[in-house]
């Protein structure tokens, strides 16, 4: 089974390592993956600014990327959702390219949730000894559908103990470019979020979105919290011994599962 | 009601430092969801029933013409009658009218929030008609002066203690002077002050929850039974609704009940539901004498028919305004007119224009909470998004945005020219020293770096260069 990796344009550019843990992850599960060049971002900033012309053009770019794929896999469910639900609706007036977007649409998945559903991945070899919570980022959720998926792995991981919090499905206050267009509602959020954290007495902060992890991670460390925050790949691929989002690195972050 | 949504960022500005209003929404983030949730709970068939519910309104909006035109002939028959006022003007007109010929000086009126977007109160107030608000949060608001900030607990936004103030200052001219401290004792003064009120009314005005097209009803529910004391005390009876509140049948009405409590507050029912078909028959031991339905459209109808007509299925429950973390964050009245939360982001461009409420659409992350728990499934983030889109096609977008995105939109769509850019920007973000980690301060990023750190991209290039080296040379 070949999968096309969606890299997502904050990997790329902000931490590779969740794109190898991602690598690691699918060839582990006997896929071989595939980063096709011809990708950058999946047009959300345009979709969701109301620039629709610029959203089509990237998604266009997108399908053409990665519509010969038996599968299409983001480490991010917004990234994800987008594609999976959000590219058909962008071609209302092309029945062409919509039947294109649907196609692809329907192969698209969120990483988690395709090693556990698709792939019927029930147990990672991996050890992170902390207490960890668990948010549910939005677009992951409610678009496709990801909650339990990344608990059931989590639950085989050694020595890891999970911590619920009392609201992990409310929003982070991330929202892509809203955190800057409205950043004092954005801090309010987020301060209700840092706090439903803290409570958990959890030392490890883990989610499936880039974006929200580096909201979250950005004012705990403001607050002087330890809470160490990863992306949920980085931990199943056993990468837990890497540098945590926003702490400084002692070694070269190298793709220490790239072979 | 004069409209603030222009000035959504400074209304947001205040809300945020106001701590009577945090403290209040402090427990409504929490309370109503949690009720809501045991609600949903104990109704297995709960999703079921959303999809009936929104069969059922979509289907009344499909034929809203036809189902309207019944209406008014049921009413009709059974001695009532119904007023179309195409504009709010012309609904404040026909009320003004009906309270003139019937002599009124007092109204009683029961919670509506379309009297709220036609601004009834002040009219019948500057045409010396005095309007008493029966619901308890909306006289509350009424003796502070305020709008409601919330559609179906107005005055949210209160704490007990604002409340005890209000009623101090209000009721010792009408001989309580002591301020009472205890809600049930809050309660009980509104109470004795209202029973006179209700007493005084020469007109009660009423909003309606549904109106059935079969029976000529008109359909409240209520927890305190104000509606009930609006509609049989005095003479005359004034419904107000908007268009889209029809439904064909009775059995229609009993499914959206059966959404609509559990929704809004996590009851099975609320504690009063009303039917009221037509005026006083003969040997009826009440009732009014007259009975009337101002039917408002205000825009409504050219939203049927087109991608936006979606919203016209809200039954009013406030769960998604219950269940948004903006709203949560900022209250009500932050957004600036009659209708707060993800349903006003959608309703208020189109009743006051887009022009005016263009920045409600925008503040939402689009986390989708409140299409997740909408009795109708009202796909909100999507209507946002359509608000969104015609902002951007008629130039309301900041300039600054819009040059952000054709830039963007020009690297995005030449993958080589936007790796060497991300590249570079890596490198950049290196000379800003990554070895903490994250940067406390970074320019152009004032925005995120007021409230939190940015994490700083890890050493060694982007993804795509290390695989190119690693792969691409590898295999």
């Amino acid at each position: 089974m070949t999968v096309g990796l969606f890299v997502t344009c904050l990997v790329d550019m902000f931490r590779p390592s969740v794109g190898f843990a991602a690598v690691k992850l699918l060839e582990d599960a006997g896929c071989r993956v595939v980063v096709p060049d011809v990708q950058t971002c999946c047009g959300q900033p345009a979709y969701n600014s109301g620039d629709r012309a610029d959203a089509r053009a990237v998604a266009r770019q997108v399908i053409a990327a990665f519509e010969g794929f038996d599968h299409v896999v983001a480490p991010s469910g917004s990234c994800g959702g987008m594609i999976a639900h959000h590219f058909p609706a962008l071609f209302d007036d092309d029945a062409a390219m919509q039947a294109r977007a649907e196609a692809l649409a329907g192969k698209t998945h969120e990483l988690v949730s395709f090693l556990v559903d698709v792939l019927g991945v029930r147990h990672v070899d991996a050890r992170l000894d902390a207490t960890v919570t668990y948010h549910d980022s939005c677009s992951g959720l409610r678009e496709l559908g990801v909650k339990a998926q990344p608990r059931a792995l989590l639950s085989g991981i050694a020595g890891l103990k999970l911590a619920e919090m009392a609201n992990p499905e409310v929003c982070c206050g991330f929202g892509g470019t809203f955190c800057v267009k409205y950043p004092d509602i954005s801090n309010a959020m987020l301060a209700d979020k840092t706090r439903d954290i803290a409570a958990t007495g959890a030392d490890t902060l883990l989610a499936g979105d880039l974006g929200c992890l580096m909201n979250m991670a950005g004012k705990l460390q403001r607050l002087g919290s330890s809470v160490r925050v990863r992306h949920i790949a980085e931990v199943l691929a056993g990468m837990s011994d890497l540098a945590a989002i926003g702490e400084p690195e002692t070694a070269p972050a190298g793709p220490a599962a790239a072979r | 009601m004069q409209s603030t949504a222009h000035a959504f960022k400074d209304n947001v500005d205040r809300a945020l430092v106001d701590d009577n209003l945090q403290q209040s929404l402090a427990i409504l983030k929490v309370g109503f969801s949690e009720r809501r949730r045991q609600a949903v709970e104990r109704l297995p068939e709960f999703e079921a029933l959303r999809d009936r519910a929104r069969d059922i309104k979509n289907h009344a909006l499909a034929h809203l013409d036809l189902y309207l035109e019944a209406f008014e002939a049921k009413v009709t028959a059974l001695g009532g009658q119904v007023h179309w006022a195409p504009t709010a003007d012309d609904a404040c007109r026909v009320v003004l009218d009906i309270c003139r010929e019937a002599g009124a000086r007092t109204v009683a009126k029961s919670k509506s929030m379309i009297a709220e977007e036609i601004a009834l109160n002040a009219h019948l107030e500057a045409h010396g008609i005095e309007p008493v608000e029966t619901d308890l949060g909306e006289y509350i608001i009424q003796l502070r002066r305020e709008p409601p900030s919330h559609i179906i607990a107005p005055a949210v936004h209160l704490t007990k203690d604002q409340v005890a103030d209000t009623f101090h200052e209000h009721h010792r001219k009408l001989g309580f002077d002591r301020r009472l401290t205890e809600r049930p004792d809050l309660v009980a003064e509104a109470r004795a002050v209202l029973r006179r009120r209700f007493q005084e009314a020469d007109v009660g005005i009423t909003g309606a929850n549904f109106l059935v097209a079969e029976t000529g009803s008109s359909m409240l529910v209520t927890n305190e039974g104000n509606a009930d004391l609006s509609n049989t005390l005095p003479r005359v009876h004034i419904v107000i609704a908007s268009i889209e509140k029809v439904i064909p049948t009775l059995e229609d009405a009993a499914t959206l009940l059966r959404v609509l409590a559990r929704s809004a507050t996590g009851q099975e029912w609320s504690s009063y539901t009303t039917f009221n078909t037509g005026p006083r028959r003969p040997g009826d031991l009440d009732g009014p004498e007259q009975y009337h339905v101002v039917l408002l459209d205000n825009g409504r109808s050219s939203v049927l028919g087109g991608d936006m007509q979606d919203m016209l299925r809200c039954i009013r429950c406030g769960a998604c305004m219950n269940h948004c973390p903006v709203y949560g964050a900022i209250g009500g009245h932050a957004y600036g007119w009659v209708y707060p939360g993800p349903i006003g982001s959608v309703l208020t461009p189109q009743l006051i224009g887009v022009a005016e409420a263009g920045s409600l659409p925008n503040a939402s992350t689009f986390c989708g909470r409140c299409e997740s728990v909408c009795p109708v499934r009202i796909p909100l983030p999507k209507l946002m998004r359509h608000w969104r889109e015609r902002e951007f096609e008629h130039h309301l977008t900041p300039a600054a945005v819009r040059q952000g995105l054709a830039l963007w939109a020009f690297l995005a769509t030449r993958p080589r020219l936007y790796r060497w850019a991300t590249g570079l920007a890596n490198r950049l973000l290196a000379l800003f020293g990554r070895a903490d980690g994250r940067y406390a301060w970074l320019p152009l990023a004032g925005a995120w770096t007021r409230y939190r750190d940015f994490p700083a991209p890890q050493a060694g290039g982007t993804f795509h260069a290390q695989w190119k080296t690693r792969r691409g040379a590898g295999r």
